[in-house]
């Protein structure tokens, strides 16, 4: 094999690689975004119907009601203008308190609760998440 | 005092930076001995300060000295020994104190263990590695400083987070450190060889056992915090496509594809200019973690840094080193020409292709980090990429990765015959795939064409790879311990295939509620709730579950799952209790109370994950094997024996 006809293979598998590549992560990427949304935004019909997003907001005191058998728990999420309530199966982190600032991942419900698959609150106690602090800051100035 | 003296030698190891990274450059380039000969004496010093400040911040934990604020935010009188030895590396300034001492360590390591390079050389790489630790100490002096002052002194300081409190963490941040810094020697070759615009196989054969070590370094880092975050944050997953995961995986990924490029470039000369820019890239992705991680773009664990001067310090920095060593790239590699000549279907292919992968992977991680950080930064929305995109990319990566690792180890260099390597392939292809996809139905008595594809290629790996080593028994009697440690590596790679395979699929969870003397069945074992008692732990209060598990009646083990307060904390930490084995983990968290004597537990069956770490530690045994080998010590320098015999004949 010489020289030029090596250059060309390798410029044309890289091509090659990229290209795929490319459309499949876009491809996969689209398919898989999480979007955010304050519960402001979700009150106000901004949130997908049939797509999982993330909400996040304060767990509002004295919300938390647990269901007597199983594990299903129920709670508000303000961002100190709006309320949405948050359905959840499961052990929530231990970092979940009322008054701290935790994430959702799930989707609306036909009644206006959201119902999570997951709920994230992260790893240190003073922690508040970027977008909750966000999403709380662009409520107050409304 | 103390402090102080710290702080001081820090200073001093900086201004010895900066005569490192001038003076053997300009001695280079005007070909002046003395200032070569600098170079060595000068990393030797760059390392006993940095050694003398470390140990000053170490003292100041130690002996808990909480006028110093960072001894006081990370550490408290109840502080066992271990975690205020390792609470020095518990936060950004100590981290990074951390990292400028593992690059002046490595600096050193080049200076001692290379003294058959040819001293411009030399000169020149322990400059560049000079210019990278200016950075990192002007990074600490100006912005970041662990040696500052708190006045009032406070009587107690604050305790490490509880979750860093953990003999594997304890050592996961140094064996991390040591992978990405030690990109930096392969980066600093790269840098060196470009400047003095001389590429031969020699500088692959120099920086391959570096990167070589570096890797395995990293694989082993990244193996431990996959371990950690299974013990600890009490998930039961292995690895989260988090995006501080991301950033050590995407120098890993690069790195893995560096050392297959450097085998080429080494052996056959080929692809050098490739291998350059592979060098600058696997640095440039370590970097980019430290920014991912360090510059509060991030809010996880790891993220320790909210002030955006550090951010905006890092970035800077990082454009500064990838956007110059590009450019020097850019400027010098029309020089560089590959000598050798391969064929299509040749080793060399192979290794092409590999590298291909890996950075189509590398690719797809990076997107899927940095994509969100974009959109946001850009101001268009708040946006996280969820986790199937990451497993769908991989299982697409893995098949040609998979296929080709099956192939490429048993080609030859130059030139091979496909005939060949059909009729010895053939058969093992075969047999791994109806194998394979038989397996799952043997199991379970269900057909899983996934579950089935991802134990045959397991199966694949490890039958080619066990074919090349007797045959290379056959061929030669001598088993040189580079290819044993590759084929160790290989071997390590099925594993972990297996692993990753047999856990994703057969593994149960179950959230419950559980009362005492109530009991679940999970996968054929029974968890029995016996009660809760409370513990007192060195620097915790804990509610202590007590769960016997036993199978067809037959007791197998007994599990303590913890939750504790920790002194200074208010929220309870969950402190999983695991019954360790070969073929299955059975794994117990505690919840929450539920009242009446009931809690809520998280009850996990993994199978096999056990060979998800048992594959990564094989791999990072394969590459301390291979560094091991004899050629790397005497070749180099009877090499350079030549070589130096041909200047002095010049």
């Amino acid at each position: 094999m010489n020289k030029r006809s090596k250059r060309k293979l390798l410029v044309v598998m890289v091509v090659f690689g990229v290209a795929v590549a490319t459309v499949l992560s876009l491809t996969a990427l689209q398919e898989n975004l999480q979007y955010f949304y304050s519960p402001t935004e979700v009150k106000a019909g901004e949130a997908p119907d049939s797509r999982e997003f993330r909400i996040g907001g304060l767990v509002v005191a004295g919300s938390v009601e647990r269901a007597t058998e199983g594990l299903l728990v129920s709670f508000d999420l303000t961002d100190n203008a709006k309320i949405i309530t948050v359905e959840y199966s499961g052990i929530l982190p231990d970092l979940f308190r009322e008054g701290q600032g935790i994430i959702a991942l799930g989707a609306m419900n036909g009644s206006g609760t959201f119902v999570a698959n997951e709920v994230l609150a992260k790893h240190d106690e003073n922690y508040m998440p970027p977008e909750v602090a966000a999403a709380l800051k662009a409520a107050e100035h409304k | 005092m103390i402090p102080e003296l710290g702080h001081f030698a820090l200073i001093v190891a900086f201004a010895i930076t900066i005569v490192l990274s001038i003076v053997p450059l300009i001695g280079a380039a005007k070909n002046d001995a003395a200032m070569i000969a600098l170079a060595r004496p000068a990393a030797l010093a760059q390392l006993l300060f940095i050694s003398l400040s470390y140990a000053a911040l170490t003292h100041a934990f130690i002996v808990h000295d909480f006028s110093v604020l960072y001894v006081s935010q990370h550490s408290n009188l109840v502080q066992p020994l271990l975690y205020r030895v390792s609470g020095v590396w518990g936060s950004h300034e100590g981290s990074l104190l951390l990292w400028a001492l593992i690059l002046s360590l490595w600096t050193t390591a080049v200076a001692v263990y290379s003294r058959s390079l040819p001293d411009v050389l030399m000169a020149r790489v322990l400059a560049v590695m000079g210019m990278i630790s200016i950075g990192f100490l002007s990074f600490m002096l100006w912005t970041s400083n662990p040696f500052e002052r708190i006045f009032p002194v406070p009587a107690d300081g604050n305790a490490l987070n509880p979750l860093l409190q953990d003999p594997g963490l304890a050592i996961h941040p140094p064996m991390l450190y040591m992978g990405y810094v030690g990109f930096s020697v392969a980066f600093a070759f790269a840098v060196a060889a470009l400047l003095g615009g001389k590429l031969d196989a020699t500088w692959a054969r120099w920086s391959r056992p570096w990167t070589t070590i570096a890797w395995s370094f990293l694989t082993f880092g990244i193996a431990l915090g996959s371990w950690w975050a299974y013990n600890e944050l009490g998930w039961g997953g292995w690895w989260f496509w988090d995006p501080v995961e991301n950033a050590s995986f995407m120098p890993w990924l690069v790195g893995t594809a560096l050392i297959h490029s450097l085998a080429s470039t080494e052996k056959r000369g080929v692809f050098k200019s490739w291998t350059v820019l592979l060098a600058i890239m696997a640095f440039s992705m370590s970097l980019l973690g430290a920014f991912i991680v360090r510059s509060g773009v991030l809010v996880s664990v790891h993220a320790f840094a909210t002030d955006p001067a550090r951010g905006v310090f890092i970035l800077v920095f990082l454009c500064i080193v990838v956007g110059g060593s590009l450019a020097l790239f850019a400027w010098r590699s029309a020089t560089v020409t590959s000598s050798g000549r391969f064929s299509w279907f040749s080793r060399e292919t192979a290794l092409l292709l590999n590298n291909i992968i890996f950075l189509t992977a590398a690719v797809a991680v990076f997107v899927g980090t940095m994509y969100p950080l974009l959109v946001d930064s850009l101001g268009l929305g708040k946006i996280s990429v969820g986790r199937p995109y990451f497993d769908t990319m991989f299982a697409l990566v893995a098949i040609p990765l998979i296929i080709l690792l099956g192939i490429g180890p048993a080609l030859r260099w130059k030139r091979d015959d496909a005939q060949r390597i059909k009729t010895s392939r053939q058969v093992l292809f075969i047999a791994s795939l109806a194998i394979g996809i038989v397996l799952p139905f043997i199991i379970d008595g269900v057909l899983n064409i996934k579950t089935g594809l991802g134990l045959a290629g397991a199966l694949w790996i490890a039958m080619t790879t066990l074919n090349s080593l007797y045959q290379r028994i056959r061929m030669s009697k001598r088993l040189p311990l580079a290819f044993s440690g590759m084929i160790i590596a290989h071997l390590g790679m099925s594993m972990f295939v297996a692993g990753v395979t047999i856990v994703m699929t057969y593994h149960q969870e179950k959230d419950v509620r559980l009362e005492p003397g109530s009991s679940y069945e999970l996968s054929g074992y029974d968890f029995k709730f016996i009660g809760i008692r409370k513990v007192t732990g060195p620097n915790y209060l804990a509610d202590e579950g007590h769960l016997v598990i036993s199978r067809d009646g037959e007791k197998v083990a007994d599990l303590y799952p913890q939750k504790r307060i920790y002194q200074g904390q208010s929220n309870a930490m969950t402190e999983a209790s695991i019954d360790v084995g070969l073929f299955r983990d059975l794994y117990a968290a505690m919840g929450e109370p539920l009242g009446k004597d009931a809690w809520s537990m998280r009850l996990y069956y993994k199978p096999w994950i056990r060979w998800i770490w048992l594959g990564t530690l094989f791999m990072t045994f394969g590459g301390i094997l291979a560094v091991c080998d004899r050629r790397y010590r005497q070749s180099v320098v009877q090499r350079v024996k030549g070589l130096n015999e041909q200047v002095a004949t010049n």
